[in-house]
């Protein structure tokens, strides 16, 4: 088979290319902890209020001596419950772990400008793990269509400094 | 002699397709046009915001699936009869699935458009992607599903034409046009084989109430398994066009025929295996099947990377044919008065933009930052919405022609046209991607909300708004110029015997320097088989050991 010399360059200099984009995947994974959101767990949609996500909101939990958050989170047509009516509040500096659920359809949560972006769908659990390093509030966006209001459904973050979280807002 | 003359059946076939595909280009391209004036808030005088979510469903349907299927059957009919020699075997076959793909196509769209009538039960705003719980109308479904069978009919039509032609020609090589329109094909069957099981086996019968609770990730998965194939079903068309047309538009010859063979192997085994790079940031699946699409995903770069280099290498061969002289004082000797070559070289600069936002959208862990944000369909109005649709318009100005026998009237209107498309996407899409990365969601009818500001990072939002719907606007005018050329060419051309040059020379390097090897379809499309069931086997089984429609979900109007 007959190869132009220029083109056997391209294709040489295109796979070093797929290597280089790899490679950066990688690394992010690695080096820089960017993971995305794996198979964590399945719920049955229909029966949630049996289970932690009955009673949606931010836990605090102890793990290695730490304190740590837990946020809770179900997105119906059109809220996130919590997020939409009341705020998420959640102190800085501290590990959050969001579970994420769905009894109805697909939504998305997103906290906009971020990389925090999920599906969330029926049956199963969106799980991922953060740390907001500083004050403010973020929004959050449905991004998957979900029905004929979908455009309405947003929350919100409220990530506070430490000193003024208020656990009394915290569900057991 | 021109097409019509020597093939009138087959041109009469490819020409009815054709009418379908514009005709859904017209609807599909309006709807569009509206969307962009009602999510950036210029103008939301046509529908309400509910209303939005069945455009959207008919813009992506009708755009996505139907013009593209049909303008893809009415090319495979012509470059299959004329590189066979031969008519369709069978026309009451070949006009068979002409007419189920329409019947179907009328179907879903009734139901679509049926979301327009107040309280009317007919309804299907579920967009092309139509993940259930959200339901739509049987109608919807059916519909579809009979496209897909009528695509599968015509796929088989063109391997019927093959397998007389080799009992003639024991020893002939696949003759390039044909080869690359079976091996889209066979890409076609691998992929939509996910699409046929999501349909038929799960979303007709539930639809019709037979089953009432669905599983949502399972057929959100099979959709994906056809999801991305389906847009190399789009865009190996283009590469035809611009592997076969295009380097004889430019004034010169195809670069290597072997090559073009290799490309089209590559995007049979690898297109299918990459779907799960839609899911990345989906619950349910794992890490590790997440990462083997990646890297399949990547590895698709290498073959549009070919192209690449085939495409402009042709392109200056043919330059330098025309006189063309210097490294790059070439590209002013293309001929860019020509509407067909122009819409294609425009296409393809647009495809290189849209292949470097692709490059990010691949990347598994920078993607969450643009996962379902309006960088993505900023992203895919590139690829299908211009690198495919300019060049199934620009094409159509060459072939119509060749079909009906006739010359291209308006042809100034004809070049401005591509030029148009250029400028309109340029101002659209570069605004919907740096939109996506301030986190601006797609799908959305009012994607302005009470409790918080964007922050975007280059621009300011009412600018990219504006530039959205200015480039929506000079779209839409470039459209409704393709289509007016095309209808008076159609019906009002001036009647002639070769009314386009339609001869298309060998390739520089020819089908003799080709190893047989690629012309072995068995081989590739098992390869392509094996490389799906290690992506899907393991996953799909993990999703129905549990039940097939467990952990159910109850159905939602939509």
């Amino acid at each position: 088979m007959h190869i132009h010399k220029f083109e056997q360059f391209w294709i040489k200099l295109s796979y070093v290319l797929i290597a280089f984009f790899i490679a950066t995947v990688v690394y992010g994974f690695v080096a820089m902890d960017l993971k995305v959101i794996g198979d964590h767990a399945t719920i049955d949609p229909q029966n949630l209020q049996d289970t932690p996500f009955g009673n949606p909101g931010v836990r605090e939990i102890t793990k290695n001596g730490e304190t740590e958050y837990e946020v809770y989170v179900q997105t119906v047509q059109f809220s996130f419950v919590p997020g939409t009516a009341q705020p998420i509040e959640i102190p800085a500096n501290h590990r959050v772990t969001f579970y994420i659920t769905s009894p109805d359809v697909l939504h998305g949560f997103d906290v906009a400008g971020t990389n925090l972006n999920t599906m969330t769908i029926p049956g199963q659990i969106s799980k991922f793990t953060t740390i907001f390093p500083e004050a403010r509030e973020y929004g959050i966006v449905c991004n998957e269509y979900c029905g004929p209001a979908h455009h309405m459904m947003e929350g919100k973050i409220n990530v506070v400094p430490e000193s003024e979280f208020d656990k009394s807002n915290l569900v057991e | 002699m021109t097409f019509l003359h020597k093939y009138p059946k087959a041109a009469k076939v490819a020409k009815a397709n054709f009418i379908v595909a514009f005709i859904a280009l017209a609807i599909g391209g309006f709807f569009g046009f509206v969307q962009a004036l009602h999510r950036t808030d210029v103008f939301r005088g046509f529908f309400n915001s509910g209303e939005y979510y069945t455009l959207l469903t008919g813009h992506g349907v009708l755009l996505a699936l139907i013009f593209t299927t049909f303008f893809i059957a009415g090319l495979f009919v012509w470059g299959v009869t004329r590189s066979l020699d031969r008519e369709p075997e069978n026309m009451a076959y070949t006009w068979s699935w002409f007419w189920l793909m329409t019947i179907g196509t009328v179907m879903a769209t009734v139901a679509i458009l049926g979301g327009l009538v107040p309280d009317s039960s007919i309804r299907a705003a579920v967009l092309y992607t139509f993940y259930p719980p959200l339901q739509a109308h049987p109608l919807f479904y059916i519909g579809l599903a009979l496209v897909l069978v009528g695509s599968w009919m015509a796929g088989a039509d063109w391997f019927w034409s093959y397998n007389k032609w080799r009992d003639n020609h024991p020893n002939d090589r696949i003759p390039i046009l044909t080869f690359m329109a079976l091996f889209t094909m066979m890409m076609w069957y691998v992929c939509t084989i996910g699409l046929a099981l999501e349909v038929v086996g799960l979303l007709i019968p539930w639809s019709l109430g037979w089953v009432t609770e669905i599983e949502p990730l399972l057929p959100r998965t099979l959709f994906w398994f056809f999801g991305h194939a389906v847009v190399y079903f789009w865009l190996l068309p283009a590469y035809y066009v611009w592997y076969a047309i295009l380097p004889k538009l430019s004034g010169g010859r195809l670069f290597s025929d072997s090559m073009t063979r290799i490309v089209f192997i590559i995007f049979l085994i690898l297109s299918t295996p990459v779907g799960y790079h839609h899911q990345y940031a989906d619950p349910g699946i794992s890490v590790g099947f997440k990462f083997y699409a990646m890297a399949t995903t990547m590895l698709l770069l290498l073959p549009s990377l070919m192209t690449l280099f085939t495409v402009v290498a042709s392109m200056e061969h043919g330059a330098r044919q025309r006189g063309g002289k210097g490294y790059l004082k070439w590209i002013g000797k293309l001929p860019w008065d020509s509407p067909a070559f122009v819409g294609c070289a425009l296409a393809g600069i647009m495809f290189a933009a849209g292949g470097f936002s692709g490059m990010i959208n691949a990347g598994m862990n920078i993607n969450l930052i643009i996962h379902n944000t309006i960088w993505v369909p900023g992203h895919f109005h590139l690829t299908v919405g211009t690198a495919v649709a300019l060049t199934f318009m620009a094409i159509s100005y060459w072939l119509i022609p060749q079909l009906t026998g006739r010359k291209l009237k308006f042809k100034t209107l004809a070049l401005i046209q591509p030029y148009t498309w250029f400028l309109g996407m340029t101002l659209m899409s570069n605004a919907m991607h740096r939109a996506g990365l301030a986190g601006v969601p797609r799908r959305t009818a009012e994607p302005q909300y009470s409790g918080f500001e964007f922050e975007p990072i280059f621009g300011t939002m009412a600018e990219m708004d504006w530039q959205i719907a200015i480039g929506g606007t000079i779209l839409t005018i470039s459209l409704t110029l393709f289509l007016w050329v095309i209808t008076a060419s159609w019906m009002g051309g001036e009647k002639s015997d070769m009314p386009v040059d339609d001869y298309i020379p060998e390739p520089l390097s020819g089908v003799e320097h080709t190893p047989a090897i690629l012309d072995n379809m068995k081989l590739w499309l098992a390869l392509a088989i094996i490389l799906v069931l290690l992506a899907y086997s393991f996953p799909l089984w993990e999703m129905v050991a549990d039940g097939i429609f467990e952990p159910g979900a109850l159905p939602r109007p939509s």
